[in-house]
């Protein structure tokens, strides 16, 4: 099965852009192993944050998908378009990772 | 600190503190909090979220510790299982740390409300595999690790002197005279690099089961504090020694939990493995273990050796492991031992009451690491190691429930030590000169087409699952080592770079350098090792070999080539 990963790429201060790209998926894969593929098969560039990969324990794969708050881990891909898009109440940082870390715990915390 | 630059010409951040703790999991939380205890200042860093990356928060399972809350119990009748599981090799002095403290620490835990089970009053402790009696804590419902990472990140809360940086990448430890002064690390949000000075150094980054196809750690798991280590002039041990989880869930696909999850289930209704004839294997194997109990019959390392042999004699699952059944316990009983968890696996299609799941082996902890004294001190003055990034407490073979026990533990005690170090110190040894060659190696990045190296740490796993997995040849192993020789050509010494902010192509990079090194510190001894012995099984050398009674040792040379020693092991000989 395929479906296109509609992702929304860029960094602050530039216009967002939409780019396209098809995965091949087995029925119960989630968007993680589907965003993952991505990065060794077509472009290694894309960010996107993760640790556990698949237990839903770090919580960290938080993004928009399909217009939706969810976890990239435990959503499972469709076939047809899925629109991936960055925390909208959160500073981006760059594609799909935003500023998630509690202010306290980065390097400049913020006053 | 320091103005930070915006690109790599300018001064880096630079941060100065007492003692450094590398890897904020449950090993280095508890460090921190010790260290700061002992009053001086501590900097937690980890390359991912503080708390949330590492092995302790995806742990569904057990802590091991002779509580004499559900029995009559004694650390030295732990310390007798661990060394008995650890197959002779385990480094003796540190698995007694290990038990002798372990119920201290589990008290403590207790005190932070972390909400073991309980029952009728006490505390309530299950049998697992490889004890003599109910000894294993637990958190329910399969929160066992979630629970523990949110009760360190509370203490980390409340304390004084503790500053917490995530998303630091530690690239290499700075050395002055052989002395650990600091760090250099990238800092992924920005992709600046950053300068750490401290009096001491403490790695606590666990394991390297990230090295494989299938495993059950976080994505961070890649083994770079091994590396770390090495480079800084520490020496490994045991690093031959992976444990694979025999259980680890194979089919159907299955979102939102642990694969390793299976474990707790089998404690509580006692789960049948059955190969594909339906048929329950286990007794098939057990035979080969004379500590066997009788509910639970398999250490790991030969249940991951029954599910693959049964696998290979064309009687395994349809996906290529063992049926796992529960269709024997009733329904209503599968809910009240897992509440909430069943609509989970619901969600997933699985229903236990009347189909089975299938299992096969998955990479889950590494018994060889950093080589400590008792004190957890490397060789290198200042360099202090914690947790699963430890080798030694599991010999060849780590008892089941020691994981956590050992996170604690040794976290506790190494961030204990290191800021007595620390205290003994007038000031830093750091000097703008220790953080120079890792700071050259950073600015020194260059944009690549090719090779992906996202592609090359996917092969690097496959080729580690398929040739350095728990059954080893020496042409497997031969092989592996050319190939990751070919790998490292393939990476070069330069880092590969995609964007300044957030790059996970120079991620990988670093990662990958870190990974090769480890991928042959594994396949180095385990080429060596002409024998059998716990989750090392040479198929071209079935069995234990007396001679190999040994640990072998693994470090590099000042022309940074991997030289490999032996040295008695300081358990007596154990029966297997």
């Amino acid at each position: 099965m395929k479906a296109t990963l509609a992702v929304q790429r860029g960094v602050p201060g530039e216009p967002p852009r939409i780019e396209n790209f098809e995965v091949t998926f087995e029925p119960g894969q989630s968007v993680l192993d589907g965003l993952r593929a991505l990065r060794c098969e077509t472009d290694p560039s894309l960010g996107f944050r993760f640790s556990c990969i698949n237990a839903n324990a770090c919580k960290e794969c938080m993004m928009l998908i399909d217009g939706k708050v969810d976890y990239a881990c435990t959503v499972r891909l469709k076939e047809g378009v899925m629109a991936l898009a960055p925390l909208p109440k959160k500073a981006l940082i760059r594609d799909l990772v935003t500023e998630i870390a509690p202010p306290d715990e980065r390097l400049r915390p913020r006053p | 600190m320091t103005t930070p630059g915006n690109n790599g010409a300018a001064a880096p951040a630079h941060i100065e503190t007492d003692v450094l703790v590398i890897g904020a999991g449950g090993a280095g939380m508890y460090a921190a909090l010790e260290a700061a205890r002992a009053g001086v200042a501590v900097v937690l860093a980890d390359r991912s979220l503080i708390g949330r990356g590492g092995a302790t928060v995806m742990a569904q399972m057990t802590v091991a510790a002779a509580l004499s809350e559900q029995t009559p119990d004694h650390w030295e009748h732990h310390l007798a299982d661990t060394l008995a599981a650890g197959r002779g090799l385990c480094d003796q002095p540190l698995a007694a740390l290990l038990c002798e403290d372990g119920p201290h620490r589990l008290h403590e835990m207790d005190g932070w409300k972390v909400g073991w089970a309980r029952e009728d009053g006490h505390i309530k402790q299950a049998q697992a595999p490889g004890h003599d009696r109910p000894r294993c804590a637990y958190v329910d419902f399969l929160s066992t690790g979630p629970a523990v990472s949110r009760t360190l990140r509370a203490q980390l809360n409340l304390v004084n002197g503790i500053r917490r940086i995530g998303e630091l990448v530690v690239v290499d430890i700075a050395l002055r005279d052989g002395v650990a002064c600091g760090a250099t690390a990238l800092h992924l949000p920005t992709g600046e690099a950053v300068t750490l000075a401290a009096k001491a150094v403490v790695i606590a980054t666990g394991g390297l089961t990230g090295l494989y196809r299938r495993n059950s750690a976080s994505a961070n798991m890649g083994g770079d504090g091994y590396a770390l280590a090495l480079r800084a002039g520490a020496e490994l041990i045991d690093m031959e020694f992976v444990q694979f989880f025999p259980i680890g869930h194979l089919a159907p696909r299955l979102v939102g939990m642990d694969p390793i999850m299976w474990d707790p289930f089998r404690y509580k209704l006692g789960g049948k493995l059955l190969n594909a004839e339906m048929r329950e294997f286990e007794q098939d194997y057990a035979t080969q273990d004379t500590r066997s109990d009788g509910r639970y019959v398999l250490t790991r390392d030969l249940a991951t050796y029954a599910i693959t042999r049964e696998v290979e004699a064309g009687r395994g699952s349809p996906a290529g492991g063992a049926y796992l059944s529960f269709q024997h316990v009733p329904e209503a009983e599968i809910r009240r031992a897992f509440g909430p968890v069943v609509d989970r696996l619901a969600a997933n299609g699985i229903d236990l009451a009347k189909r089975p799941v299938e299992v096969a082996p998955i990479a889950h902890y590494h018994m060889g690491g950093v080589r400590v004294d008792a004190t957890l001190r490397t060789a290198v003055p200042g360099l202090y190691a914690c947790g699963e990034a430890v080798g030694g407490a599991g010999g060849a073979n780590r008892l089941s429930g020691n994981a956590i026990t050992e996170a604690l533990v040794f976290g506790a005690r190494a961030g204990h030590n290191a800021a007595r170090h620390a205290l003994k110190s007038t000031s830093s040894l750091w000097s703008a000169q220790a953080t120079q060659s890792a700071l050259d190696l950073l600015r020194g990045a260059v944009r690549r087409d090719a090779p992906n190296p996202a592609a090359v740490i996917r092969d690097l796993k496959a080729l580690m699952a398929d040739e350095v997995g728990p059954f080893r040849t020496r042409a497997k192993l031969q092989s592996a080592l050319q190939a990751i020789a070919r790998l490292k050509n393939e990476i070069g010494e330069v880092p590969f770079s995609s964007a300044s902010a957030f790059d996970p192509v120079l991620v990988d990079w670093l990662d990958l350098r870190n990974m090769l090194l480890v991928a042959q510190s594994v396949a180095v001894p385990a080429l060596a090792r002409n024998e059998s012995r716990g989750a090392h099984q040479r198929e071209d050398h079935p069995g234990l070999d007396d001679a190999w009674c040994v640990n072998q040792i693994v470090a590099l040379s000042r022309n940074n080539e991997l030289k490999l020693g032996r040295v008695a092991p300081s358990t007596g000989r154990v029966a297997a």
